[in-house]
């Protein structure tokens, strides 16, 4: 059950598949057309079986598609990709989705490899006036952060759940939400993660007075 | 609950039925009487299976269980709503509402224990996602129902997205359908969703069945705020993929409308309704909300309710009000199952 919302399933080939943390991959590919930072691209083995969306992370004018994913034992798509070498073939088509982002204020909340959306936001210039608040369980769960960190400096806040990091928020990132007295009524909330994660980040949010619409979420689905 | 180690029978397909008894050196006219004391009869155990041979109920029984299991707790409106909760493994409960109508009887059922869809205005996605149901726990909550005979239509709008789940929202529906099984018309049956596209595509394909989408308002921007799945399949893709496929004269295809004070109530939003369904011969039923905790979000009064009904049928578009009903025991679907899950 190929998606085709935005045109054919195309194969493509691998330039390379790489582990940047514990089960986290990256996995690039030549860049075949044009996006808005912030969309999602279906990826598959086959052309026959059903894709998995992922966010794009990497810049709108970038040469790859770079596609951020960790590996899920159990699952049917990731363990196979993790395995994928250059010159292996995967199938995807041109990206699309409306979680795109703003040249305005804004809040980027993401949760582990949720994180991608607001890389390729990053990367394709959308820099001023951006918070990112990233949640990850481990020292490495917080992907990019050689990019964000002499960029958003004190405005790129890391949240480790499961092990102390100097100069990392101890807690998750809703831990962090709590601890702020005030949030810019202004701005608009990108959340990016787990159902669950995006839900609760959301009640949060709105308990303390961010209007519902200012607040937008990508769930992985 | 019996022993969840064995495999289930109820959900099968007669073929699977076939490929058990050819496994268990069980004579080929077994797998049509198994099917038969499946979906034709009511019996709890492998046991009351009398027309098969002791031998062969034993050797059954090794690896076998039926997979039936009664509702375990239920609640009564005073309208003569009921609301039954049925537990689907350890802490995970889902909702099956059956809505008595006159002559008419439906039972909402759920296809997920918990969603993963984010629903700004709903109370299961509050609980997270905690799995997708067989086709057999889907079934079973028809099947077990005290009323199952009663029933007259089945809609697949309790807890779960069911397009997230879709091969056993298929194969349950095929079990409803098929000759096999209970040989329903498949225009008794209605399946809403959110939108998911590509499955809402294999659902027109793959069935005769009712559909029903989760609209909620015309405008992107404020979709995008209620339900997530706008990032992904904006309602302009959705409206093109259901404008593209037949439905012929009998399949019916209705929107879902819940109204919001002030949010989604306005002639602004009759009139963009009005232009994206311009010749669509559908149905837009309107839902009073059910208030959940800690939500931003407020129900738009009566009087507001019957006006933005009143403007789309004066605009041609068939509308409906669901009548509110069993408010006194559950209010909003997920909220009696979110309660049990967090019993201690």
């Amino acid at each position: 059950m190929p998606i085709n919302l935005s045109g054919e399933m195309k194969r493509v080939r691998i330039e390379s598949v790489r582990e940047i943390a514990r089960n986290v991959y990256v996995l690039e590919y030549k860049r075949f057309f044009e996006f808005e930072a912030g969309q999602i691209i279906p990826v598959a083995l086959t052309p026959d079986e059903p894709p998995r969306l992922y966010s794009i992370a990497s810049g709108e004018k970038e040469e790859n598609i770079q596609v951020l994913f960790n590996v899920v034992s159990q699952g049917q798509l990731t363990p196979a990709l993790s395995e994928l070498k250059e010159g292996d073939y995967i199938w995807s088509s041109a990206g699309f989705g409306k979680f795109t982002g703003t040249s305005g204020k804004a809040c980027w909340i993401a949760q582990g490899t949720g994180v991608a959306p607001f890389s390729s936001m990053f990367r394709s210039g959308q820099r001023e006036d951006k918070i990112l608040i990233h949640g990850g369980r481990y020292a490495d769960s917080f992907y990019y952060s050689d990019e964000f960190e002499p960029v958003l400096k004190e405005k790129y806040i890391r949240c480790c759940s499961r092990e102390i990091v100097p100069g990392t928020f101890q807690g998750r990132v809703t831990d962090y939400l709590n601890t702020v007295e005030e949030l810019s009524g202004d701005s608009l909330y990108y959340l990016c993660g787990s159902s669950e994660m995006v839900v609760e980040t959301r009640d949060l949010l709105i308990k303390k007075g961010v209007p519902f619409r200012k607040i937008v979420g990508e769930i992985y689905f | 609950m019996e022993d969840v180690a064995k495999e289930k029978l109820f959900g099968m397909r007669p073929e699977e039925v076939a490929e058990v008894c050819r496994t268990l050196d069980m004579p080929k006219y077994a797998a049509g009487q198994i099917v038969d004391w499946l979906y034709k009869k009511s019996i709890l155990s492998i046991d009351g299976m009398t027309n098969l041979a002791g031998k062969y109920r034993e050797a059954l029984k090794e690896k076998y269980e039926i997979g039936l299991y009664p509702p375990s707790k239920v609640e009564e409106s005073v309208d003569g709503t009921k609301k039954y909760l049925y537990q689907s493994g350890i802490k995970k409960f889902v909702e099956a509402a059956y809505i008595p109508d006159g002559e008419r009887a439906t039972l909402c059922v759920s296809s997920q224990v918990g969603c993963k869809m984010g629903c700004l205005f709903c109370m299961t996605g509050k609980q997270g996602f905690q799995g997708n149901l067989s086709a057999g726990e889907i079934v079973n909550q028809i099947h077990s129902l005290p009323e199952r005979d009663k029933l007259t239509s089945v809609v697949y709008m309790g807890m779960g997205e069911p397009f997230d789940n879709l091969e056993n929202v298929l194969r349950s529906i095929e079990i409803l359908t098929a000759e096999w099984g209970y040989g329903w018309s498949p225009r008794r049956i209605t399946v809403s969703t959110i939108g998911i596209i590509p499955a809402m595509q294999a659902f027109l394909e793959r069935s005769e069945a009712n559909l029903a989408v989760s609209l909620h308002t015309p405008f992107e921007d404020e979709r995008r705020m209620l339900m997530p799945v706008e990032q992904v399949y904006p309602l302009p893709e959705v409206l093109n993929t259901i404008r593209s496929w037949d439905f012929g004269r009998q399949r019916r295809i209705s929107f879902e409308y819940i109204l919001f004070k002030n949010l989604n109530d306005t002639p602004r939003h009759v009139k963009e309704l009005a232009r994206l369904l311009n010749g669509m011969r559908c149905r837009i039923n309107l839902i009073r909300f059910h208030p959940i905790p800690d939500t931003p979000l407020e129900g738009s009064d009566d009087q507001a309710v019957q006006a933005f009904k009143d403007a789309l049928n004066k605009k041609d578009i068939l509308t409906t009000v669901r009548a509110s009903r069993g408010e006194d025991i559950w209010a909003a679907c997920g909220l009696l199952s979110t309660r049990e899950m967090t019993k201690k």
